[in-house]
């Protein structure tokens, strides 16, 4: 923090925050090492090297688990959730931010109250009445309950870019002559995009990553995500650690090479609502 | 007019989260196996709870989970991100390392835990055993598998509170800093009279979501150890998931989640008042 700081105690910073990090990559590192080797290899020892690469982990992994079908799931389960949020989410979160409506208060409050209402509260009913509408298996209905699920953080987030966008743009576009909804689609929404874009990136990981709903609500086999059916793969009672392994590497690459180029923005979404003060 | 931008807001949340929570505060008051027709039994299911040994060892570790989470996470935290204003290159890399194991999804990081840490053929315990180091897998005693599981999440979570605190570490203002050094102030007074106090609000946030949270806690011990062994590390909401699904006792399932729902209710109020103090209200 200051010149005066002697070498020692900068060494000992860098040295608790390496032992940090270390411990943050090393359950990841042998997760990567292990996804490359065969079980007896792993038994044998689990931190060594691989003596060959073995790919067929991968390719194993991915037809025992029904990958193909299950990745066309998850993407489309991630990507309708993303349309439903951004579109439905950046109207309530531009109502909210410009005070369009006198309840706007009320509104929010209610948003921010359901953000922190336990999933336990509304899942058995609500599980129930899917089944009885035929919805279990549907991943359409399905991405209704993670827009309902995602949809406060990210409408309080976009508030926020919608606060600072500067009132006088909506005003002089009034003036030319556009509609309140003209307004909204050619002035503000180009000007918040970037949030959106944090917005899409945020659902699309929650979404990918999720479990209880995705669990519960898609259980067949037509209609499970990645996640479920690597559960499912990994609940069997003879457990293939490295193709295990394998499989979970398919699973994490993309969201973690997103993650690396994408740093700022997933950081900033899901951190964004809890600085204070 | 701009009532209706509400509209497709508002309806997925009252029909996916509204409507169903008041349903589910009417069936705690039914008998219910989820097919047959609902029958009323005033109090019983309340009462159900208050005598089943398993649901007092759930709640008990809920308030355990609590307490650890409350602790634990918050204060590697603060301790790193007080470590990370301390120097000028790598923050970002320890950053971005720090949040990996956030951003990794729960069955993910659980098997890995499983399989590469805590398993006794194939994981790090085995090859500790190897030099002599004989750990147990926690998660196979009763006395313990509460805090494997616990591991593991604090594995996943500390990284997420160390890095919130150091964003708003970095908004204290330089001149309160300044001011405390040209006094003479080592860094760990520094940081108790002048970081700490700066940031409370942050840190007070997020003392609230970790109740919230800590009460919701399902993902890992369900796949973990589902609530086992022998119910020794079982939550309200693995406890209320398995009377409503595999037990097919709803209405039970019902009142467990409104007791997780009461300690939810409590924080969120304060939460709410934090969020109108900030002027978002």
């Amino acid at each position: 923090m200051n010149s005066v700081e002697s070498a020692a105690a900068r060494n000992l910073t860098y040295l608790v925050l390496g032992i940090a990090a270390f411990t943050a990559l090393f359950p990841i590192a042998l997760m990567l090492l292990n996804a490359v080797k065969s079980a007896p290899e792993i038994i044998m020892n689990p931190l060594g090297l691989p003596t060959a690469i073995r790919l067929e982990n991968f390719t194993g992994a991915w037809r025992d688990a029904g990958f193909t079908q299950a990745f066309i799931n998850s993407i489309t389960l991630s990507g309708l959730s993303i349309l439903l949020v951004c579109s439905t989410g950046s109207l309530t979160a531009y109502v909210l931010a410009r005070r369009k409506i006198k309840s706007w208060r009320l509104v929010t409050g209610y948003i921010l109250a359901t953000s922190t209402a336990p999933i336990q509260l509304y899942l058995f009913p609500l599980y129930f009445g899917f089944a009885s509408l035929g919805l279990i298996n549907n991943v359409f209905a399905v991405s209704l309950i993670y827009c309902a699920l995602f949809s406060p953080f990210s409408i309080m987030l976009l508030r926020t870019y919608f606060l600072a966008v500067p009132k006088e743009l909506e005003e002089a576009a009034i003036i030319d002559g556009a509609t309140p909804w003209q307004v909204f689609t050619k002035v503000m929404l180009p000007i918040v995009w970037p949030g959106i874009l944090t917005v899409a990136l945020i659902v699309g990981l929650y979404t990918w990553n999720e479990f209880l709903i995705a669990v519960t609500f898609l259980p067949s086999e037509g209609s499970r995500t990645a996640i479920a059916s690597f559960f499912l793969l990994s609940g069997q009672y003879v457990t293939d650690w490295g193709q295990l392994m394998a499989g979970a590497t398919m699973i994490v690459l993309p969201v973690v090479v997103l993650f690396v180029f994408l740093q700022r923005r997933f950081i900033e979404g899901m951190t964004g609502g809890s600085l204070k003060g | 007019m701009y009532r209706l931008y509400l509209v497709p807001t508002l309806a997925i949340n009252m029909a996916i989260i509204l409507v169903p929570a008041l349903l589910t505060v009417a069936l705690a008051f039914f008998r219910w196996d989820g097919i047959t027709e609902p029958v009323f039994v005033g109090l019983d299911n309340f009462r159900a709870l208050g005598a089943d040994r398993v649901f007092w060892t759930a709640l008990r570790n809920n308030i355990v989970w609590t307490v650890i989470f409350l602790t634990v996470p918050i204060a590697t935290g603060l301790l790193m991100a007080a470590l990370l204003l301390r120097i000028r290159r790598g923050r970002t890399a320890f950053q971005l390392i720090f949040f990996l194991p956030v951003i990794i999804a729960t069955v993910i990081t659980a098997r890995i835990w499983e399989g590469m840490i805590f398993h006794p053929q194939n994981g790090l315990f085995a090859w500790l055993a190897g030099f002599g180091i004989d750990l147990q897998n926690p998660l196979a005693q009763p006395a313990t598998a509460l805090y494997g599981v616990a591991v593991v999440d604090l594995w996943h979570w500390w990284g997420f509170l160390a890095v919130v605190f150091f964003a708003a570490l970095r908004q204290v203002p330089a001149e309160l800093i300044e001011v405390a050094q040209l006094e003479g102030a080592t860094f760990f007074q520094l940081l108790r009279h002048v970081l700490l106090p700066s940031i409370m609000p942050t840190i007070a946030l997020m003392a609230i979501m970790t109740v919230i949270w800590s009460f919701l806690v399902f993902d890992f011990i369900y796949i973990l150890t589902e609530g086992g062994p022998a119910f020794s590390s079982e939550v309200l909401a693995t406890y209320a998931y398995r009377k409503a699904f595999f037990d097919l006792q709803v209405g039970v399932a019902a009142a467990a989640a409104l007791v997780i729902s009461l300690f939810g209710i409590v924080a969120t109020v304060f939460y709410l008042r934090i969020q109108a103090r900030e002027g978002e209200l």
